[in-house]
């Protein structure tokens, strides 16, 4: 097991490397001169010289790229244009709103999606399957933002329940586990949990339909074994593949929680990144993406080693 | 009992082969959800290239007096957006930008990344590690995070929207390729053909391309739902179509302003975005079953 | 005159008949196994390791020996569908590599796989699979020639021209794969486990199919399978493989009544007697062929050999006529008298 970890690790490295690379390189694919939001209109041309000398622009790309990454390790990752503050600081706090929202939206999501996927399964081809096969095929199609505006619509709009905005009361950005703040979580949780729901969904009742037409599972029954604890079994085979589809779920849910948090004004790393694209915050631009895709980098390492340690035959291929 | 009985089946014989065409095209018909769905895709492209014919209102022209009017008003059916402008011509006109940016990127990625992977999946050895590995560095991103990471970067447009989701879903639909042309390539047939002393641009041209089209092709059809959330998710985040063009996308975010004046009308641009990826969804799924290819 | 009858367009004979057509010197193929932590080249298997023989004009040369041996590896190399990495393939007289281009080699040798289904493109017409390797090699009237030879190897023309490999049954795509063989006009074919798949019936009725066109149109066969009853009906000369290595080559009559080497004495010991007077005396086969990744030093077979000594152990039998002249090779230290073996030339196998 450990064995594997470490060759999953390494074999994660040069994923990591190359995430890094687009990164970096993502500053040089947008137009126009870095440089033009710092300089004041009318800096000379020696100014601008001497201020491409401090940042380094006038070295040869890999060179700043291996000074970018170098300050990376030291845990500098520059400083927001628009605020002049540590793109650090400001990445790690929104990341943490970013990973409560993802965290709640997956807390409703993959029950519910495993039940009605395995309801589904169970009782193949009757109407309960045919209506849940529509509720998951309605829930990978739904434009998750405009849903968040339905439901503004609904529940804060015309029935007042609910508040449509930010992460606590009068645009607090300072968490807290009272009702006060709760509250703003559910809009964007629910919101952001109708997809994975749908994708859960249809993962749980295609596994569940063919595990339980498999031979095992007639053996058990042969062999006089109750019906919960031939489920038992089913679930067991079905866990490492539902898990790996689960946890990949919750990357892309803070990787794609962007446009959600946009629509509730959620003060997470989606509304921080749409901030800098707004603001042409380059350097915050580049350290939200490149936190958010190594948080998804690691979430695939710890799923693919999670399988293995529930699957077996995994460690083998 | 199952199980004997499956036994008992003669080999499964493969859907392929003559007839195979015309037999996917007797299923889709018997398919009524498909057909349904085939035909509001087809009104929706067809309602959007012809849309001047139609007699709309023009979609550009606004009116400070009619501002957000109402649905069911005389002479805009389905109201007025936050500028006058006519939301029944605006849908349909928005239908134009919206689909092509929608479903271009994967007609694209579809001819670059199939390409890509079968080089990939045909050649093998240091061609397939480099591909792949490369295609795996773009894996890491969550797709909605790429697509934003580019756009972004790259700043608001109608081409760049198309450059950001092609590249987003070159990466999937390469690793799809290069999956299905390596089971293809270990075949005996292509030794056969190797053996006869065809070129490799033969072998592939008659022997491997007919083999894996239809599963990258179903494949494709899968992303094309997603990919028109994201592009419509691109202009809504304002780093995609620019003002005043009618997208569905821009105009949702355009009338977020009028949430609390006029709620129903500011959603009825996602209900177009909805109904075109439901579709879409469904569309796939049909086209997947009656070509009978399997997850 | 019928000797010299060849399939339209065949390359001319060139080195006269006393030219084999195929000579193979020490072929050697060895594939990586990659493994550890960083997924780097760890070992090899020693698939073919140095095989050497020869296959006389318009004979059939049996290929045995159990699955793993190298058998097809050996026949993926003759035809260039592996790339060897050392020793000669010599076809009429011309080296591979140097007066002999690989398409020329595929000219003159063309090959029948095991899987009748695989080997066949499922979206190409019949007629188009058989005219596909003539057409290619720009060969006059390819689809006139896929006709003629579908209507030879037993299918109308007019009834499966334009069907599909999984409209017609195992038999009859396997006749389809010869005809498509000989579409290209070979001298030599390889045919790979060419009948182990199919029915008993159906394979005796191919068997005859494939002798009746050797004579018709003087080929020449490298005919590898594990089942000897089969390879001792088509077969002027069999050859044996153990681990990659060649132990034994004799032709048939000799092989079939006294085997030189204890490996081919205990392969022919498993096949079961029809008669209950000449039962099988000798002990089987114990236990699986060792590794090739590690095979055993000396003589590979000396792990499981009754007969093995030190000397097996230690040096690599060469493969050696058993009297002067013969035709009857074997790999054996048993056989040679100079070896050191405690038994050799005493033991004399039946």
């Amino acid at each position: 097991m450990f064995r594997y970890f470490i060759r999953r690790v390494i074999l994660m490295l040069p994923v990591a490397f190359g995430v890094s690379v687009i990164c970096f390189l993502l500053v040089q694919i947008a137009p126009g001169d870095p440089l033009t939001a710092i300089m004041p209109v009318d800096a000379t041309a020696d100014e601008q010289a001497a201020m491409r000398a401090i940042y380094g622009l006038d070295k040869p790309l890999p060179v700043q790229y291996a000074i970018w990454i170098g300050n990376l390790f030291q845990g500098d990752m520059g400083n927001s244009i628009a605020t002049g503050r540590p793109v650090a600081g400001e990445v790690f706090g929104a990341v943490q709103n970013s990973l409560l929202l993802a965290f709640s939206a997956a807390v409703i999501a993959f029950p519910i999606g495993i039940f009605l996927g395995f309801l589904a399964g169970y009782f193949r081809d009757t109407l309960l399957d045919r209506t849940v096969t529509a509720i998951s095929i309605a829930g990978v199609s739904v434009p998750n933002y405009w849903l968040g505006i339905v439901l503004v619509i609904i529940f804060s709009v015309n029935l007042g329940w609910l508040p449509s905005m930010g992460a606590g009361p009068g645009g607090s950005q300072d968490w807290a586990w009272d009702w006060l703040h709760m509250r703003h979580l559910v809009l964007p949780a629910v919101t952001l949990a109708v997809v994975p729901i749908g994708i859960v969904a249809r993962t749980v009742r295609a596994l569940a339909g063919d595990l339980l037409t498999q031979d095992f599972v007639m053996a058990l029954y042969a062999k006089g074994m109750s019906r919960g604890d031939v489920l038992r079994h089913v679930a067991r085979n079905a866990a490492a593949t539902a898990l790996s589809v689960m946890g990949l779920q919750l990357g892309y849910l803070l990787g794609g929680s962007i446009l959600i948090e946009t629509v509730f004004n959620w003060p997470g790393s989606g509304f921080l990144l749409s901030n800098a694209i707004f603001q042409r915050d380059l350097p915050l631009l580049q350290g939200t993406i490149l936190v958010l895709a190594l948080f998804f980098v690691a979430m695939n390492l710890i799923v693919d080693v999670a399988q293995a340690a529930i699957d077996p035959r995994i460690k083998r291929s | 009992m199952a199980a004997l009985d499956t036994q008992l089946v003669e080999d499964p014989v493969s859907e392929a082969g003559k007839g195979y065409w015309s037999g996917v095209g007797a299923r889709l018909i018997r398919d009524p959800v498909t057909m349904i769905c085939l035909g509001v895709v087809l009104l929706l492209i067809l309602s959007a290239i012809f849309a001047p014919y139609l007699g709309l209102a023009d979609p550009y022209k606004g009116s400070m007096v009619k501002r957000l009017a109402p649905i069911g008003t005389e002479g805009n059916i389905l109201g007025t957006d936050e500028q006058g402008r006519d939301m029944l011509a605006r849908l349909i006109y928005g239908g134009r930008l919206t689909l092509f940016i929608g479903l271009t990127p994967v007609v694209l990625a579809f001819f670059i990344g199939g390409t890509l992977g079968i080089v990939a999946g045909y050649a093998g050895g240091w061609v397939n590690t480099v591909i792949m590995r490369t295609v795996d560095v773009f894996f890491a991103f969550p797709s909605v995070l790429l697509a934003i990471a580019i756009s972004g970067a790259l700043g608001a447009g109608i081409v760049n929207s198309l450059v950001s989701l092609t590249i987003v879903f070159i990466p999937p639909i390469t690793r799809v390729a290069e999956a299905v042309t390596s089971g293809v390539r270990a075949l005996e047939y292509i030794d056969a053909a190797r053996a006869s002393g065809a070129n490799t641009l033969t072998v592939i041209r008659v022997h491997v391309i007919g083999n894996v089209l239809s599963p990258i092709f179903v494949y494709a059809t899968s992303l094309t739902s997603v990919c028109m959330i994201l592009a419509a998710g691109l202009s809504f985040l304002g780093i995609g179509v620019r003002p005043p063009e009618p997208e569905w996308g821009l105009m949702l975010n355009t009338l977020r302003s009028a949430i609390y004046v006029n709620p129903w009308l500011s959603a009825l641009p996602g209900v177009m975005i909805f109904i075109t990826s439901l579709c879409l969804n469904l569309l796939s799924d049909g086209v997947r079953s009656a070509m009978n290819v399997r997850d | 005159m019928s000797e010299t009858k060849t399939l339209p367009d065949t390359t001319p004979d060139k080195g006269g008949p006393a030219q084999p057509l195929l000579i193979v010197r020490d072929l050697v193929k060895y594939f990586p196994v990659r493994g550890g932590i960083l997924g780097g080249k760890k070992a090899v298997v020693q698939a073919v390791d140095g095989v050497s023989f020869e296959v006389r004009k318009g004979e059939t040369l049996g290929i045995v020996g159990e699955s793993g041996c190298g058998k097809s590896t050996t026949a993926r190399l003759l035809i260039g569908l592996l790339e060897k990495d050392k020793g000669e393939i010599i076809y009429d007289g011309q080296a591979l590599g140097s007066r002999l281009s690989l398409r020329d080699l595929r000219r003159g040798v063309q090959m029948v796989f095991q899987d009748s289904y695989a080997s066949l493109n499922p979206r190409l017409t019949i007629e188009a699979s058989i005219a596909f390797g003539a057409r290619v090699q720009g060969l006059s009237d390819p689809v006139g020639r896929a006709r003629k030879l579908m209507d030879r190897v037993g299918l109308a023309p007019e009834r499966f021209a334009q069907r599909y490999p999984h409209e017609v049954s195992g038999g009859q795509r396997q006749r389809i794969n010869i005809a498509r063989a000989l579409a290209m006009s070979p001298r030599l074919v390889v045919l790979d486990e060419a009948v182990s798949a199919l029915d008993k019936s159906v394979e005796a009725q191919v068997l005859n199919l494939l002798s009746d066109l050797r004579r018709e149109f003087g080929l020449t066969y490298i005919f590898i399978s594990h089942d000897l009853n089969v390879v001792r009906y088509i077969s002027d000369r069999i050859l044996v493989m153990y681990l990659g290595e060649v132990v034994e080559i004799a032709p048939v009559d000799q092989i079939w009544t006294s085997q030189a080497h204890p490996y081919t004495r205990s392969l022919f010991s498993a096949m079961p007697s029809m008669d209950p007077d000449n039962r099988t005396k000798e002990p089987p086969l114990a236990g699986d062929p060792p590794n090739p990744i590690n095979p055993p030093s000396g003589c590979r077979f000396h792990t499981r050999c009754r007969f093995a000594e030190s000397v097996c152990k230690a040096r690599v039998p060469a493969l050696k006529p058993l009297t002067a002249g013969s035709e009857h090779l074997a790999a054996c230290h048993l056989h040679d008298l100079g070896s050191g073996h405690s038994k050799a030339g005493k033991e004399m196998l039946p």
